[in-house]
């Protein structure tokens, strides 16, 4: 049986690169941090990295493969992260695997975690072929991270209308890699322009942030250490909003202090 | 107009880009939520005016008809300026007519 009390939120954007993997894996840590028992799910088998990225990659054993072959139990397929033990990740099947998963097969296997977490996170393989269906099929809510630039949009857009149509909701935005010098010289499409856009509903907000690729390096997401950083920061907002906590979200080129932020919002100024 | 699109202006300079682009994504999002490819856009352009036309006299320079989208929903806007109107509207191509009748 699910248990009702359980969310299952697909995390997607058409277009790769965006952050999909770097989201999951450090809202994953935020969440069981904030004492949800949280399982992240790597939906995309041919190419997973949520483990690198989490750092547990010398630890899968099984994968949910297996436990639908019932070679293996779902417990021993679940790799518990050491330092944040409310998290678990599984992997959906591995690169060499022989027969792809099915839509009914990841519903097999979101369902039995859904028994045992608050919160079930999956990492959508980028597209919108099968790797993307699947992990729909399972999903009943959806975070759509996006970055500010043209090709990012257009491809959550059309990831939106496919969600639509599967009545996946609700379905929210992540505004990834944001640079507010950019935004503030207009060089960079503005925060409302990206929401009015989608039409949808904003619940992150992540500068453009070095520390990410430190972090992935090491194989410890910046909500892991409390780090202090823009990102970091950003992330550990979106699992509070998630959890129903209000936090407001501020445009960083509406509030940013300085001359340089000032004037640039001096030029904006309509005239006629 | 805003201070910086003014000083651009004044200055020769290519406009900020994020306009650009939000234009540029308007129109293709519109184009790619309805399925409608621009030929047959166009075609249904072209028929909409030939219509339009057998009732009114409309400038065909500065005629438009195109996609537009808000808040997910896609409209298909025509602005057609009337130069006047005719007081015996034109009788339909004789092609349409025979299809109609």
């Amino acid at each position: 049986m699910t248990s009702a009390s359980s969310r299952t939120i697909l995390i997607c954007s058409g277009k790769g690169g965006v952050g999909k993997t770097t989201l999951t894996a450090n809202l994953g840590i935020a969440l069981a941090k904030q004492g949800a028992k949280t399982a992240v799910l790597d939906a995309d088998f041919g190419l997973r990295n949520l483990d690198l990225l989490l750092g547990l990659e010398n630890r899968i054993v099984y994968t949910a493969q297996e436990v639908l072959a019932e070679t293996c139990r779902l417990e021993q397929a679940l790799v518990k992260h050491k330092q944040e033990p409310n998290l678990s990740l599984l992997p959906a099947g591995n690169p060499r695997m022989l027969e792809w998963l099915t839509p009914d097969d990841m519903k097999k296997i979101v369902a039995m975690l859904e028994e045992r977490f608050d919160f079930v996170l999956i990492d959508c393989p980028a597209g919108i072929e099968d790797g993307f269906k699947n992990a729909a099929a399972a999903s009943r809510e959806a975070l759509i991270v996006t970055t500010p630039e043209v090709s990012a949009v257009r491809d959550a857009d059309r990831v939106i209308g496919l969600l639509q149509t599967r009545e996946i909701q609700p379905v929210q935005l992540v505004l990834n890699r944001v640079r507010p010098k950019m935004m503030a010289n207009q060089e960079m499409l503005a925060v409302d322009d990206v929401t009015d856009i989608l039409a949808l509903p904003l619940v992150g907000l992540v500068l453009e942030d070095e520390q990410v690729i430190v972090s992935t390096n090491r194989g410890e997401p910046l909500t892991l250490n409390g780090s202090r950083s823009p990102a970091g920061q950003a992330y550990m907002n979106v699992a509070r909003r998630l959890r129903g906590e209000d936090v407001p979200l501020v445009d960083p080129t509406k509030k940013a202090p300085g001359l340089r932020a000032k004037f640039g919002r001096l030029m904006q100024t309509k005239i006629f | 107009m805003t201070l910086r699109e003014l000083i651009d202006k004044l200055l020769g300079r290519q406009p900020a880009s994020a306009a650009t682009a939000k234009q540029r994504l308007q129109l293709v999002l519109a184009h790619d939520r309805s399925d409608l490819n621009p030929e047959l856009l166009e075609k249904m352009r072209r028929e909409i005016l030939e219509v339009v036309s057998r009732y009114v006299e409309i400038d065909l320079e500065e005629g438009d008809v195109s996609l537009e989208t808000e808040d997910r929903v896609t409209a298909l806007v025509a602005n057609l300026p009337i130069k006047r109107a005719r007081t015996t509207p034109l009788p339909p191509p004789s092609g349409t007519a025979a299809a109609s009748a």
